[in-house]
């Protein structure tokens, strides 16, 4: 018997990769028993790699996978109580509906009578296989539980996707798994039933009580059904927690730009208290900051409210740039303009606004989330290659430090100092845009270089993921710093 | 036929149609044609209409036994390919990445003429002190249809998509019941379509048997081969060449029927 613990599955310190290429970087969690646990990224985020090695197609490069505190990391997937649910549902085209749900109860085993001892003096258990009326009747609850009673005799091919989704669905289930893993499960179906379908899950998690993890990148899949939600960036999770916690307190800008439509702002942390972005000063709840550190502001567009220009509520001004009606609110975009910055707010409200009408916001203390910034400047290490060039990432930059040859160096570059270039051939170096971030004024990209550096560039425009660019620095915005080391001279 | 009327201009834009009247000419000569003169052979003697060729070839005892002879050894050949040809294949479609080059080595004698490949194993075989018979020629067959064996095989087996071979071991099955349970019935049509390469070249060859046994063991293709040019025979060559096609035209029927019924799905 196996141990009877409140975690069911444990993945310590897991890390995978193909061909060097980390997919999935020392990650932990734990997923308790009945939990409906969704994995929420963006494609290429680790999350169905995770996925996969839980079910045992793929094996960590290091780390383990516990179940019921037992180690797995190795076990192939047919010896583990845990099924699967295929992202386009893999039925077997060869066999029926009935056919493939009953392909995992004709190959099982099950314990024949009490065990006894032989003798030779060991214990022995007789096993057997299903009769035939047992898998009948295992077939025809499972295919009463997905609603699809008399189909069991249709071959799969005949089905429309949403009927393949329940096959799959009892395909695994009628296995009695502890575990089901289900890998984006409703991206081939349409929005009304997708939307049937989370119910159903949601309905038949509740039923069975086992634990389903869920893998998507739809944010508003993972906040309806889950119970737990682990948002993943890079292979890396980027927080845990509830719907509600991720939604309420997203503990990064990534995070809050995922989850959720959202503004974020750089901004500077005045005192306790008291935080400044958009050109203005706020209360907030948040303290513990350095004196004056950058940060980042979180605002939902939901948590602003429309008041009167003139109010005395009216934290900040802004004027009017569209207002659409969304059916069950109002979104509209103000300009903020304090000096020449202009910042764009985002705002969901149900009071119709007029185009070009000068409104007051305010904005309650409690809904401002500051978090600190990921980095405030891009610092790479090179090496000088001539006087006045500099190499890094693979490339040879002009740049104003007349060091030796040879020399290695430090180099820092500020976000908006990095120029990125539509062609690739325009740009000293190549790179690959990860992700871009708008932050009420400007474009926050991330790009990454062909050695897996990652520039945080501010620029005026949003850059689409996975293009190709060209990055270029002007030499004198490029900060070189000898690294002094004593094992440099030796 | 089309004719342009004389008011209009000639049109001289061609319809995709017209594109196939080449081959279509060259069907009609070399193979329509021939086709209307066996049937007229085999119908005709003694510039009369008679089944005469017929009672001919049926009763003569020795025509008989190298039809059974050719389907026996079609069987045995076919047989071997496919026992021999599957691990082959499965194992070139596991490791898909290298094998362009593994694929290629196990088709590479397809490219040497069969004849050449055919008497360089006959020169193996004295060699070596084999006796020449019925053993060599099925050794001959067999190597020389392989080839066509394995490449559907592989073509099919490198179409089935992962996910049914893992969505079989999430299932429970080890290793060895996702071979029998999930591959090998998805790898149906290609098992087929290697029956039907290899099968029905092999019952109507010639050449290979009469080689590899110093002309003990005749095959179908190998007597009607005879009858027209030693025995001057075409009434009864024509009547062996109509069998032939019969047996043939009856395996592809079969052949068919029986890919419907299993499954033409499963190369997604």
């Amino acid at each position: 018997m196996t141990k009877q613990t409140s975690k069911i599955i444990e993945l310590k310190n897991v890390c995978k990769s193909y061909d060097d290429k980390p997919v999935v970087k020392n990650t932990s969690l734990s997923i308790k028993r009945g939990e409906f646990v969704t994995f929420l990224g963006p494609s290429g985020c680790g999350k169905t790699t995770t996925l996969r090695m839980i079910a045992g197609f793929e094996h960590p490069t290091s780390g383990q996978v516990l179940f019921n505190g037992q180690d797995i990391t190795t076990l192939p997937p047919h010896k583990r109580n845990i099924n699967t649910v295929f992202q386009r549902y893999a039925l077997f085209p060869h066999l029926t509906v009935f056919g493939n749900i009953a392909y995992g109860l004709k190959i099982k085993r099950i314990p024949d009578g009490e065990p006894f001892v032989n003798k030779k003096g060991q214990t022995v258990q007789k096993m057997r296989k299903f009769t035939k009326a047992e898998i009948q009747a295992k077939v025809d609850r499972a295919l009463k539980m997905v609603d699809l009673e008399d189909y069991g005799h249709r071959s799969v091919d005949s089905l429309s996707g949403g009927q393949q989704q329940r096959v799959a669905i009892a395909r695994a289930l009628v296995n009695e798994p502890e575990v089901l893993l289900l890998d984006e499960p409703l991206g081939a179906l349409d929005l009304k039933m997708r939307k049937d379908m989370q119910l159903e899950l949601m309905s038949m998690h509740q039923k069975l009580g086992i634990t389903f993890i869920y893998v998507t990148h739809d944010q508003e899949e993972a906040l309806t059904m889950s119970d737990t939600i682990v948002v993943m960036k890079d292979g890396q999770i980027q927080q845990i927690g509830t719907p509600t916690q991720v939604y309420d307190e997203p503990a990064n800008a990534f995070v809050a730009d995922f989850i959720g439509e959202s503004n974020i702002f750089s901004g500077n942390m005045v005192k306790d208290f008291c935080v400044e972005f958009v050109g203005h000063r706020f209360e907030c709840v948040d303290k513990g900051f350095k004196k004056n550190e950058p940060i980042d502001v979180i605002v939902r567009p939901e948590d602003i409210r429309i008041v009167d220009a003139n109010d005395s509520n009216a934290l900040v001004k802004g004027v009017v740039q569209t207002c659409v009606f969304k059916g069950d609110h109002y979104q509209i975009t103000a300009i903020i303009k304090v000096d020449e910055e202009e910042n764009e707010m985002l705002i969901h409200d149900n009071v119709k606004v007029d185009e070009g009408q000068t409104i007051g916001m305010y904005i309650k203390p409690f809904d401002l989330h500051i978090m600190h910034k990921a980095r405030l400047i891009n610092t790479l290490e090179g090496v000088m290659y001539d006087k006045g060039i500099v190499e890094m990432c693979g490339g040879r930059f002009e740049c104003n430090a007349d060091l030796e040859e040879g020399t290695p160096v430090t180099i820092k570059v500020d976000f908006d100092d990095v120029e990125i270039c539509d062609d690739e051939e325009d740009g000293v170096i190549g790179a690959t845009v990860v992700s871009s971030m708008y932050k009420g004024s400007y474009y926050q990209c991330i790009v990454r270089t062909d050695d897996y550096y990652d520039f945080f560039v501010d620029t005026d425009y949003d850059w689409l993921k996975d293009d190709r660019v060209g990055i270029k620095i002007a030499p004198d915005k490029i900060i070189v710093q000898r690294i002094e080391k004593d094992e440099q001279n030796a | 036929m089309n004719k342009t009327p004389k008011n209009k201009k000639l049109n001289l834009s061609f319809s995709r149609k017209s594109l196939a009247y080449p081959y279509v000419l060259f069907l009609i000569v070399f193979v329509v044609l021939p086709l209307v003169l066996i049937l007229i052979n085999a119908f005709v003697a003694d510039g009369q209409l008679t089944f005469q060729n017929f009672i001919d070839f049926f009763s003569d005892g020795s025509g008989l036994t190298v039809l059974g002879n050719s389907l026996v050894i079609g069987f045995v050949t076919t047989l071997l390919c496919l026992v021999l040809g599957y691990p082959v294949a499965y194992f070139l479609s596991k490791y898909h990445a290298s094998s362009k080059v593994l694929v290629l080595l196990f088709v590479l004698p397809m490219w040497v003429n069969f004849l050449i490949r055919t008497l360089s194993t006959k020169a193996i075989f004295l060699a070596l002190d084999v006796e020449l018979g019925m053993g060599t020629v099925v050794f001959g067959m067999v190597y020389n249809y392989l080839p066509f064996m394995i490449l559907p095989l592989h073509t099919t087996l490198s179409s089935i998509s992962n996910s049914y071979i893992e969505a079989s071991e999430d299932l429970g099955a080890d290793k060895l019941t996702v071979l029998i349970k999930t591959v090998l019935p998805l790898s149906v049509p290609g098992i087929i379509s290697g029956i039907t390469m290899t099968f029905i070249p092999a019952i109507s060859t010639f050449a290979i048997s009469e080689l590899l046994s110093n002309r003990q063991i005749y095959l179908f293709g190998d007597s009607i081969n005879m009858q027209f040019t030693t025995g001057q025979n075409f009434g009864v060559g024509s009547v062996m060449s109509l069998i032939m096609l019969v047996i043939v035209v009856l395996g592809n029927l079969l052949m068919n029927k029986f890919n419907k019924e299993g499954n033409t799905r499963s190369v997604l």
